[in-house]
Parts: structure tokens; C-alpha cells; sequence
């Protein structure tokens, strides 16, 4: 063991047993962010702050809730929302927290797809990512299901059923899903330990090794432009702090977050005091009756456009019912964002608006999903199928055009 | 700058999509329907009424020619048969509807003129007291006249499907020109003429005094508005006319309130359990109980809720109760609002000053 000299102070304790000093120089103020990037940079630290929000509102909501079917209900809305002192506080933060992280986690998602973020090296951070997508969705959708109004049930009933139409095990899969042949208490209960404990700390691990898989490739920069970090390093050491490119995550970085996260957390602010229904769908404040459906069942906000690719898909084509068309078209459709890098042919790591031909890409797929999430909350009757039948289409052809567009415009630019 | 034109982009991208998924998505999903009315003159229930029956035309019309065709198609001869009556029938529906729908139009309209006409006439308090006492306390409980319901409310429930409300405040919170079309004849006062027709063979509990001369009818209303009630004010206001306008169907279960009927009598009764209210406040929002209450036919066709004929001020009580009830933190949301928010923006000004301070040494 090494020798350790009576320490002169409280810091210097804790430092010769955590090595506070080395710890908070690798972490924080020697830990090297690029000068050049703007506020859509700041959308990780919004996720991470939004993270801590609703694991904070969230263990003060397990408190009270009680997930059984006869009791989830008025545990939310009697008990945490009219007893509880600031109850509804914690619900409304948490309600529109989950929602808003989404916006977040999309803005994050396309920021990285703008400017090439998922490639040359930094492939791991952009797997990373998508898991988390993944494992929000997941934490999302459990999470929608416990307050167990109409819009949990329903959402929860048409969302497990989607997998009975997968060939051969289908049926057996819902109902190993569910617990029972239909969505009853056991889908209840297990859906809240996911929600609870497997979910979260999937979470927790996976963010580590999102930030780990961030160190050695370094964020990206307006220009996706490759330098030498060391050299960069050492001239922000040396005192040329303007004309080096990096700048320390501690204060530097950070102080341009406090600044957006300041003006994020007013809009999140009011959202959650004053204009909350988009988050909180009255329909779910009718108490879940499995002999009532409700004239429309939509999932939440953010994923309305993965449903409508598995709603588009409506009628039969070369004698595969449109069931299975759509459930593959569904599966793609969540599997292809892992696949950017290697789709993307192209080297450049540029912002779209500088690639001659991902540009229009890139613009073509925003259109789309704006289509596919709105279309897919209106009925799908009349025009409004057809429509989200050709958006359908469009979203994979969009993928499947991707490495050929790519290729070519990675001929036209020559390797740079 | 720059940035400001990328979070430019970034508010339209978002702004587009919050509009299709929320203002005009509702906008589909519910079409807008006549707002609420409280002139009691039938004018929305004949119009509302005379669109239904022209779409059933409609649709009667495109079924001869579905059936005619099939007719064509058919080569079995017990089958032409089979699709021949159907024709007939159809055909017949096609004859007649346009007049049954013209006549029965017109009734509508006739019924409700009486009804204004009696509710303007001058009426005599005596006398009405007469008419109640002989006619309506077989049935309804008059508190403020002394005169409690006669037997329980389960026994109430038993012999009627459903227990009569307490007539005590009938005057105050009842349209006199409602009170007096739903004297002379409850089921056409109600909207709920559908359920109640010859066909179903059902009679409403309560019987049309139809047989009283508008004079007498006036009288009887007179009566019920010379009733002295306690006056109330606020919350409590809210909550009396609650109990009795909605508490022989309705519980309130945040409120600790329960039907004055029995539940399994009510499901009997009305064909479906009607919902307990503590969270419709939320799940319908004040629009919709605006017009729902008012008419419920307009908004939710065929439902088994009926019109219960509130006066305007009576049914904003009504839904000022809901609001109490389902959403009692709704003052301490705003007002915390408001601090949050400026305390927020303290936040994120020192946040940009900071930022700016620590920028200007980098730049
Ligand atoms: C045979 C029993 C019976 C008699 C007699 C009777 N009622 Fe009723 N009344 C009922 C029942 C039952 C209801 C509740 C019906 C329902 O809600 O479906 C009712 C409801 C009412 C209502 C509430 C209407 C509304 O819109 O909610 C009023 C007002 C009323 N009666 C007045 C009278 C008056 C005035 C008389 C005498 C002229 C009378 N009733 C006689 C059984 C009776
Ligand atoms: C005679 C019984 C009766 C009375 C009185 C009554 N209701 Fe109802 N109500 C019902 C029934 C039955 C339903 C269920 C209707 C359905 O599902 O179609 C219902 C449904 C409702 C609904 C839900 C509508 C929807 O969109 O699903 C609301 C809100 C409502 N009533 C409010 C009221 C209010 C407020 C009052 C008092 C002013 C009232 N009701 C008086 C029987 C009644
Ligand atoms: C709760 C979930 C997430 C958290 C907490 C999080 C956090 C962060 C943080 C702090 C950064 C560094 C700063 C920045 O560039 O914003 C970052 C970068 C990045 N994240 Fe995430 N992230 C999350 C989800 C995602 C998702 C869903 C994706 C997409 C698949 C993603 C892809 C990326 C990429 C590509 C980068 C690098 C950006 C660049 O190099 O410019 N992340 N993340």
C-alpha cells in the first residue's frame, strides 16, 4: 500500500484516497470539447439534466402510486394529484418531462445525422445513442401504461397485439408479453418493474457508455473537421485560449449549456404548468374499461411515425396481407437509424447542407416524418391511408436510396 | 445570426408538427357541432333532427339500389325471393320517410312553441300547489314544502328504474320553458325520443300530463318557483345543483358522493352504467360539457344520458362543481406557474450573462 502523509485539509484527504484532483482535470477542466459548435451541442446536456428530472419526480410518484388495476387510477389522480402537497406538481413534471425528453432526443438524433456525427470513428457514440432511443421508447411506453386510464389500456392493448402478427410465434409472444391472453393486471405489474428498476438502470449504464464512447473520438464540429487534439490542448494550456480550437468542458462548455438549458427549462416550464394536455391526454383521465374502446386509439406524440409506417401498409400486395407488410415495414423502420453509418457511403462528415446530394436527402426524410407523425394520429380513412401509405413507402425508399446517393456523392467529391 | 436562424428552423419544424398532431388533429377527430343553446324554442333539435333523417334517406335510397342490383345477380329462385322483400322494404322506407320525417318535424316544433307559450303565462300558485299535491308527490320528494320523498331511494329505484329527484329546487335550476315542454311531455322534452319510441315498447317512468291545460302547467310551475329554497352561494351553490340535477344518475367519487341510485338499478334503467364524473372535467374539458349537458344528443347520437334542461347559470354551476372536484389545484398550478417561471428566467439570464463573461476569453 502506498504511504500516505497526514493530510493538511478536507480536500486533500479526500484527494489522496480519490484522486479528486486527476479525477475533476480528466472529467471536467482538461476534458476537451471543439470551439466550433453551436446550441444544438447543448442537447446532450439538456437529455442528461431532463434524465435526472424525471428519475427525481419519478421516485417521488413511487411513493404513492399503487400499480394494481383497481387501484392505479385513483392513486394518480386522487391520491398524488389532490392529497399529496405538490403531488401534481411531480406528475406534471414527470408527464411532460417524458415527452419533451423525446423532442430533445429527436433534436439530438438529427442534429447528429446533419452533420455526419455517426461516422468515421464516431460510430459507437451514434450505437450508443440509438439504444438509448430504444430504451426511452420502452421506458415511454411502459411508463404511459400505469396510471391504467382508457388511452393506457388501449395504446398498451394495440401496441402488444402488434406482435401477434409475427409468423409462428405471434400468439404465444402476446400473451407471454401480457402475462395473460389479454392486458390485465400482470401486464400491469410487470410493465411497472420495468418501468421502476430494468428500464432505468439499463438507462443509467447505457448513458456511461454513451460519454465513454464520446472520449476518443472527440464530439463533432460545425465543419466535421479532424485536428489534433493534443496540439489544440496544449495551446488553450499555454494561454492561447483564442486561437486554440478546444475549449474545457469546465467552465467553458458548460457555461454555454447553463445558458440554453435556461432558456429550455422556461419553455419546459410552461409547458408543464400551462399547456400540458399534448403530454397528458385527457382521454387518459377516463378510467381504462376493456369493454369501451374509444373512437380513436393513438400511441404518444413520438411514436406516431413508426405507427403509421405499421398502419400504411393496409392492404394486401403479391398475396402478403398488409398485417405482415406493415409489421416488417415497423420492424425496419425501428432497426434502420442503427444502420446510419454504414449506409451512409459517403465520406464526408459535413453539414448536410454542404454534401450535394445528402442534402436533399437529409431535408427529404424531415418532410417525411412530419407527414408520417401526423398522419398518424388523424383516422386512417379515406385520402388519410393513402397518404400514410405513400409517406410509408417514402420513409423506406428513402433508406434503401441512401447508400446508393451516398456512393455516388462520394464519386462526384472525390474522397474528401 | 446563425444560431437565431437555426432555432428558426427548428420552431418550424416543431411548430408544424404540434399543429397536425394537436389542433387540427382534434379538429378531425371531432368535428365541431352546434354550441350549446339555451332558448328552449327546438329550433337545434329539428334541424339536427331533419339532417339525421335526410342522411337515413340517403342511405335507405342507396340500399334500393344495392338491393336492385343484387336482384339482377341473383339466378336462385328462393334468393330473388329473399332479396325481392328486402327491396320492398326498402323501397317503402324510401316512400314514406320523407313524410314521417316532415310531420314528426313539424311536432317538434309545435311542441315547443306550446311549451314558450305556456311557460309566458301568468300562473296561479294555489292552484298549482293543488296539482302537485294531487299529481307529483306520489313520486318526488318537495323538501322545502315539507314534504320528503315517501319511501327509500332503493325502493324509489325499484318502482321507477330510477329515483325522482327532490322537486324543492326544480324552479331554480330548470328553464321555466323547459320545465313546462318536460311537464307535458318528459321524453320529447329530454331529446330522448329515440329510446323512448313506439317501437322499443319502453314508457318512461314519469307520465306526460299532457291532459293539463297550459293554464294548469303554468300553475304547477308557479308553484315550484314560489318555494322558498335556502339561498346559496360559491361552492356550495355548485355543489346542491350538482346533487340535484346529476346525483340521481351520476356519483362523485373524489367528492365522497354517490347516486342516490342504486347502481345496478341504473344499469338497468339506462342500458349502460353512467360514468362517475370526478375526472370528466379533464377528460372532456369545459367546451365539451358546455354543449354536452345542454344537448347530449348533438354531441354523443343515441346516447342514453338524456337533456336534463338546465338554465345557463345552473349549468355553469354544474360545471364549476367538476372543475372543484376534478381539478381542485388548478389556482395553486397557476400561481406557482408564474413564480417558476420567473424564477426561470432569473436562471437563464444569469446563465447567458455567465456564458458570456467566460466566452469572452475564448472568442
Ligand atoms: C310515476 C312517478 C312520477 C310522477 C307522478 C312524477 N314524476 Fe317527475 N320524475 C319521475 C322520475 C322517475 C324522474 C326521473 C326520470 C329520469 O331521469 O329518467 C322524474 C323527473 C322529474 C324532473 C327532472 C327533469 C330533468 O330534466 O331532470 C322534474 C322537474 C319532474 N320530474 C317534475 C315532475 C312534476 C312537476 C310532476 C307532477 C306534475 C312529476 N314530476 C310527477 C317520476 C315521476
Ligand atoms: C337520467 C340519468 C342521467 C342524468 C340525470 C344525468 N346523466 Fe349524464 N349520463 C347518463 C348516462 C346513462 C351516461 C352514459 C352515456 C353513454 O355512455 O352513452 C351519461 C354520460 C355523461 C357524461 C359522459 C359523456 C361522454 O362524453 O361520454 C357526462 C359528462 C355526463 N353524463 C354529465 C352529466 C351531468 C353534468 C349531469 C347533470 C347536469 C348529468 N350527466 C345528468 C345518465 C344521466
Ligand atoms: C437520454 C439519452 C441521451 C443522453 C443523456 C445523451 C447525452 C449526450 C451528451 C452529453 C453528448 C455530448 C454533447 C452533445 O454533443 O450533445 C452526446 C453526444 C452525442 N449523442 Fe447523445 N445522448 C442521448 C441520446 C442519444 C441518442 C438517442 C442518439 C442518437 C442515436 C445520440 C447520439 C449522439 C451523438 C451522435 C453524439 C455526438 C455528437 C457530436 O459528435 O457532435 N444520443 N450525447
Amino acid at each position: 500500500m502506498a504511504e500516505f502523509k497526514q493530510a493538511d485539509s478536507m480536500y486533500e484527504w479526500f484527494d489522496q484516497r480519490l484522486g479528486i484532483d486527476k479525477f475533476l482535470k480528466v472529467m471536467m477542466t482538461e476534458y476537451w470539447i471543439p470551439k466550433n459548435i453551436n446550441f444544438l451541442w447543448a442537447m446532450g446536456v439538456l437529455l442528461t439534466v431532463m434524465f435526472t428530472i424525471l428519475l427525481v419526480s419519478g421516485l417521488f410518484l413511487l411513493m404513492y402510486y399503487k400499480p394494481d388495476i383497481n387501484m392505479a387510477f385513483d392513486s394518480v389522480n386522487y391520491t398524488i394529484m389532490q392529497e399529496v402537497a405538490y403531488g401534481w406538481l411531480f406528475r406534471h413534471i414527470h408527464a411532460v418531462g417524458a415527452s419533451v425528453v423525446f423532442l430533445i432526443i429527436y433534436i439530438h438524433m438529427f442534429t447528429g445525422i446533419y452533420y455526419g456525427s455517426y461516422k468515421k470513428g464516431r460510430e459507437m457514440i451514434w450505437i450508443s445513442g440509438m439504444l438509448l432511443f430504444v430504451l426511452f421508447s420502452a421506458e415511454g411506453f411502459s411508463g404511459y401504461m400505469l396510471p391504467w386510464g382508457q388511452m393506457s389500456y388501449w395504446a398498451a392493448y394495440v401496441i402488444t397485439e402488434i406482435f401477434g402478427g409475427i409468423p409462428l410465434i405471434g400468439g404465444d409472444l402476446v400473451v407471454w408479453i401480457r402475462g395473460n391472453f389479454y392486458v390485465s393486471d400482470s401486464t400491469l405489474t410487470r410493465f411497472f418493474m420495468l418501468h421502476v428498476l430494468l428500464i432505468p438502470l439499463a438507462i443509467l449504464g447505457t448513458i456511461v457508455l454513451h460519454f465513454y464512447a464520446l472520449r476518443f473520438p472527440h464530439v463533432n464540429n460545425l465543419d466535421g473537421e479532424f485536428f489534433d487534439y493534443d496540439a489544440e490542448a496544449k495551446k488553450y494550456l499555454d494561454g492561447k485560449k483564442v486561437e486554440s480550437k478546444v475549449v474545457p468542458f469546465w467552465p467553458v462548455f458548460l457555461s454555454k449549456d447553463f445558458f440554453v438549458l435556461g432558456f429550455f427549462l422556461l419553455f419546459f416550464f410552461y409547458l408543464t404548468f400551462f399547456h400540458f394536455n399534448f403530454a397528458m391526454d385527457p382521454v387518459n383521465f377516463d378510467k381504462a374499461d376493456g369493454l369501451k374502446t374509444p373512437a380513436h386509439i393513438y400511441p404518444e406524440w413520438y411514436f406516431l411515425w413508426s405507427y403509421e409506417v405499421l398502419r400504411g401498409f393496409f392492404f394486401e400486395i403479391a398475396g402478403i396481407s398488409g398485417k405482415s407488410l406493415g409489421l416488417i415495414a415497423f420492424a425496419v423502420a425501428q432497426a434502420v437509424f442503427f444502420l446510419m453509418p454504414w449506409l451512409d457511403r459517403s465520406p464526408m462528415v459535413k453539414p448536410a447542407n454542404q454534401r450535394p446530394y445528402f442534402k436533399y436527402w437529409f431535408w427529404f426524410l424531415m418532410v417525411d416524418l412530419i407527414v408520417l407523425t401526423i398522419y398518424g394520429k388523424l383516422p386512417p380513412t379515406g385520402t388519410n391511408a393513402w397518404v400514410g401509405f405513400a409517406s410509408s413507402i417514402t420513409f423506406l425508399s428513402l433508406f434503401i436510396a441512401l447508400p446508393f446517393i451516398t456512393k455516388a456523392e462520394g464519386k462526384k467529391v472525390g474522397g474528401k | 445570426m446563425k444560431e437565431l436562424k437555426i432555432l428558426a428552423v427548428l420552431a418550424v419544424l416543431v411548430g408544424i408538427t404540434y399543429y397536425g398532431i394537436e389542433p387540427y388533429a382534434h379538429h378531425e377527430m371531432h368535428p365541431p357541432v352546434a354550441p350549446a343553446d339555451f332558448t328552449y324554442n327546438g329550433k337545434q333539435e329539428v334541424a339536427l333532427y331533419t339532417k339525421t333523417m335526410d342522411e337515413k334517406l340517403v342511405a335507405a335510397t342507396e340500399n334500393v339500389a344495392v338491393q336492385t342490383a343484387e336482384l339482377a345477380k341473383a339466378t336462385d329462385a328462393k334468393a330473388k325471393e329473399a332479396i325481392t322483400k328486402k327491396l320492398e322494404k326498402a323501397k317503402s322506407e324510401v316512400a314514406t320517410l320523407p313524410e314521417t320525417a316532415k310531420a314528426e318535424a313539424q311536432r317538434r316544433t309545435d311542441f315547443w312553441k306550446t311549451a314558450n307559450h305556456t311557460a309566458a303565462l301568468e300562473g296561479n300558485v294555489t292552484n298549482g300547489k293543488v296539482l302537485v299535491d294531487a299529481n307529483c308527490i306520489a313520486c318526488h320528494g318537495i323538501d322545502a314544502a315539507g314534504m320528503p320523498m315517501a319511501i327509500s331511494n332503493a325502493d324509489a329505484a325499484a318502482s321507477y328504474g330510477v329515483v325522482p329527484p327532490d322537486l324543492s329546487s326544480a324552479a331554480t335550476i330548470y328553464d321555466a320553458k323547459y320545465l313546462a315542454a318536460f311537464i307535458a311531455s318528459p321524453v320529447d322534452a329530454m331529446h330522448i325520443q329515440e329510446k323512448y319510441s313506439p317501437e322499443s315498447g319502453k314508457t318512461f317512468p314519469m307520465p306526460s300530463y299532457n291532459w293539463m291545460q297550459p293554464q294548469e302547467i303554468a300553475d304547477v310551475v308557479a308553484y315550484l318557483k314560489s318555494l322558498s329554497v335556502k339561498k346559496l352561494e360559491g361552492k356550495e351553490a355548485h355543489k346542491a345543483t350538482f346533487e340535484a340535477a346529476c346525483g340521481r344518475c351520476h356519483s362523485m367519487q373524489y367528492a365522497k358522493f354517490e347516486s342516490t341510485t342504486p347502481a345496478d338499478a341504473l344499469k338497468t334503467y339506462m342500458g349502460t352504467t353512467p360514468p362517475d364524473l370526478s375526472q370528466y372535467i379533464k377528460s372532456r374539458g369545459e367546451h365539451y360539457l358546455h354543449d354536452f349537458i345542454n344537448d347530449p344528443q348533438a354531441l354523443l347520437a343515441g346516447t342514453a344520458m338524456p337533456r336534463v334542461g338546465l338554465t345557463e347559470v345552473a349549468q355553469h354551476d354544474v360545471i364549476a362543481y367538476m372543475e372543484e372536484i376534478g381539478d381542485p389545484k388548478k389556482d395553486e398550478r397557476i400561481s406557482l406557474g408564474i413564480y417558476t417561471l420567473a424564477f426561470t428566467l432569473v436562471f437563464a439570464i444569469l446563465g447567458y450573462l455567465w456564458k458570456r463573461k467566460i466566452w469572452s476569453e475564448v472568442h
